[in-house]
């Protein structure tokens, strides 16, 4: 934070020299990330985002004339933490808005500060029930589960089926996507045949995949990040099974391949664009801030890009363009852009806003990706 | 330490003193928010000082019952319908039972079955908040009510500085107690040498067990205080990490003393809101002054701090 300031003393004191009499007070935006910690795979994309995109906003001439000043604190993945940075922000550090959160329960530790603050923030994280209820001053960029689920759903009526065989862990994300799926079951016109469940650690699910074949499942969904899914996905092959495999967006990553091995050739998830950014066709809308975001953040960081990068990308853009909108910094002026957002086009998708939804994105935010050759192939 | 009554009033006095002089040097709320989680840390650090100073059993699971503490009162009212405060009052109950189920049996052996005991159970509370998703709400955490009192609706940092400082204050008052009585005198007997003590009729067992019931009732007021104070709690409030913090608490701030323990639950909550100075190497530079603070006062910030005082006195 000392060489930020540093930077910024360094270009006010330029600019006083040169004359101009304008008070380039600099635009304080706050964010508390899971740096560390359990969530930090999150998180430390995200800090790198946030911090490499206002660098460049503010040697582009910062917004409304004033430098942006970043303030990020670590909460660790912390919930209580997360709290008291975010009354950290609110008091000391008088921030004007605040894009961060990288779990769903260090967001909604901070819901209530921010919201008690008249200050607009955008999460980054997955829970619905970020936005749902609307809460006047919360946003969020990322996708939820039951999207994912409405996705795989669609495609599968697509395909002519209708009968599901569920199988999910029972921790974390596979639970809250499970819960997600059988909720959204009925208004796709899916029957769930199956419902089977496994531990986190567990090494076999054939007992699980024997009973979704009894069932006369059509197709099977697996929900679930990590080993488990790899596990599945050969299990599933090793039982000689023919029905198709869907996996969730949660395996989005080359590791899963790699442990899946040959047994993934064939299987489908839906997936954000930045997986496929180079497959996307010229004409569509998010090909080129997809890869501007991709080039960018590889040639600066020397790591391989992620989603949650992004969505720490669009939360800031999104944040940026409506304080240039709104002319002022005022948090209800500022939320008020945020909420007329439309045609917004991010990493996660086209962001349209209303005052009933606050995340904005619909199903083509996700792209449905089959598995071949070893690698991803974008369907549509 | 043999607490006679000018001891008492000066930790009492002291506590009092630092008290009512924070909101006037820092009356922000954020910096009242801090100063709320220390007293409501120390309550806990409080209990596993004498856990740990008078009985010389650790609790490697202590935020085990933190987290009873802390769920009860975000579950009661949600489930069974009662006030927040009967709810918290119910986890008190039920920690203290818990303690008394476990401490039972192990605390007739010698040595440190106990710690064993306690990191399995607090493992084990952490794991039922984390996976019994429809009660407890899971890793995302649940929302607890506020407390309304007789219409009064207890909101704000300035509230519950007040009030936290208030449950501190008594919490210290009954410890200071409890070293001055006769189970007291018997824990510090045993503490030097268990086979002197039970030759001249103190029953080691049941005094240990009284103070192990007390830390984990300590513990979940804790918790419980934590969940209506933070009106959100999530599994993390049980996690082993907390439990070792806690114990580093008490051991930084000297093992058995009353005031060591508020120091260390002081100097562990407010040193990472300090520390972000530094940016990246915040974790690196609390490690280092905990290995300093360990290297120069080995009995702990207070007891060391004391020590140095009467022998630059006698010199």
């Amino acid at each position: 934070m000392n060489r930020r300031r540093l930077v910024f003393c360094a270009t006010s004191a330029a600019l006083l020299a040169t004359g101009p009499t304008f008070a380039a007070e600099p635009i304080k935006i706050g964010s508390f990330l899971s740096v560390t910690g359990p969530a930090s795979f999150l998180g430390d994309p995200e800090k790198r985002t946030l911090e490499l995109y206002v660098e460049k906003i503010n040697a582009a001439g910062g917004v409304l004339g004033r430098k942006i000043e970043l303030v990020i604190y670590d909460d660790g993945g912390d919930a209580s933490n997360a709290r008291t940075f975010a009354t950290r922000l609110v008091e000391s550090d008088k921030v004007v808005a605040v894009v961060g959160g990288t779990t769903t329960a260090t967001s909604l530790a901070a819901i209530p500060v921010l919201e008690d603050a008249r200050i607009p923030f955008i999460s980054l994280a997955g829970g619905i029930e970020i936005v749902e209820p609307v809460k006047p001053f919360t946003f969020k960029t990322p996708h939820t589960d039951k999207m994912a689920c409405e996705k795989i759903f669609d495609d599968v009526k697509k395909r002519g089926f209708s009968k599901v065989g569920m199988i999910s862990s029972t921790a974390g994300f596979g639970a809250s996507m499970r819960n997600q799926c059988l909720k959204v079951a009925p208004e796709r016109g899916i029957q769930i045949v199956a419902d089977e469940r496994y531990a986190p650690g567990d090494t076999d699910t054939t007992p699980q995949l024997n009973k979704i074949k009894g069932s006369g499942a059509e197709v099977i969904v697996n929900a679930d990040f990590g080993q488990g899914p790899a596990i599945v996905t050969r299990n599933v092959k090793q039982l000689g099974l023919e029905i198709p495999l869907y996996q969730s967006h949660g395996v989005a990553s080359k590791s899963f391949i790699d442990l899946a091995g040959p047994a993934a050739e064939g299987v489908r998830l839906p997936a954000a664009a930045m997986l496929v950014a180079e497959q996307l066709p010229e004409g569509d809308p998010q090909k080129k801030v997809v890869l501007d975001y991709k080039t960018t953040y590889e040639s600066t960081q020397k790591q391989p890009v992620s989603t949650f990068g992004g969505h720490a990308y669009d939360g800031l853009m999104l944040l940026v363009q409506a304080i240039q909108r709104a002319g002022s910094t005022d948090g209800v002026k500022v939320r008020d852009a945020l909420r007329a957002t439309k045609g917004f086009i991010g990493t996660g998708g086209v962001v349209n806003m209303s005052p009933t939804d606050h995340m904005g994105l619909d199903l083509s935010a996700f792209r449905m990706l089959e598995i071949r050759n070893g690698t991803w192939k974008l369907l549509y | 330490m043999a607490s006679g009554t000018r001891t008492k009033l000066l930790v009492l006095g002291s506590l009092l003193l630092v008290s009512l002089l924070v909101p006037l040097l820092f009356p922000s709320p954020f910096h009242l928010r801090v100063a709320a989680l220390v007293w409501i840390n120390a309550v806990a650090a409080l209990g596993l000082a004498l856990l740990m100073g008078l009985a010389g059993q650790v609790s490697l699971g202590h935020a085990g019952f933190l987290g009873i503490g802390a769920y009860a009162t975000a579950l009661g009212p949600k489930h069974l319908g009662l006030d927040p405060l009967a709810s918290m009052g119910l986890g008190l109950v039920a920690a203290g039972l818990l303690a008394f189920l476990v401490g039972r049996p192990i605390l007739r052996l010698k040595g440190h079955y106990l710690a064993v005991a306690t990191l399995g159970l607090g493992i084990l509370v952490h794991l039922v908040l984390v996976s019994e998703v429809p009660i407890t709400g899971g890793p995302d955490g649940i929302q607890v009510p506020r407390l309304e009192l007789l219409g009064w609706r207890v909101a704000g940092p300035a509230t519950w500085y007040g009030i936290t400082g208030i449950v501190l204050l008594l919490a210290a008052w009954l410890a200071l107690n409890l070293e001055d009585s006769s189970t007291g005198r018997a824990l510090r007997a045993l503490h030097d040498s268990e086979v002197a003590a039970s030759v001249v009729g103190v029953d080691v067992a049941r005094h240990k067990l009284v103070v192990f019931v007390i830390a984990a009732v300590y513990a979940a007021l804790a918790g419980g205080l934590f969940a209506l104070f933070n009106r959100f709690v999530t599994p993390d409030v049980a996690g082993f990490l907390r439990s070792i913090e806690l114990v580093t608490m008490v051991v930084i701030g000297g093992m058995g003393s009353i005031l060591g323990a508020v120091v260390g639950a002081a100097l562990l909550t407010v040193l990472p809101q300090a520390l972000t100075l530094f940016h990246e190497y915040e974790h690196a530079v609390l490690g280092l002054l905990i290995i300093l603070f360990m290297v120069f006062l080995r009995q702990g910030i207070v007891p060391g701090i004391a020590g140095l005082l009467t022998r630059r006195r006698a010199a």
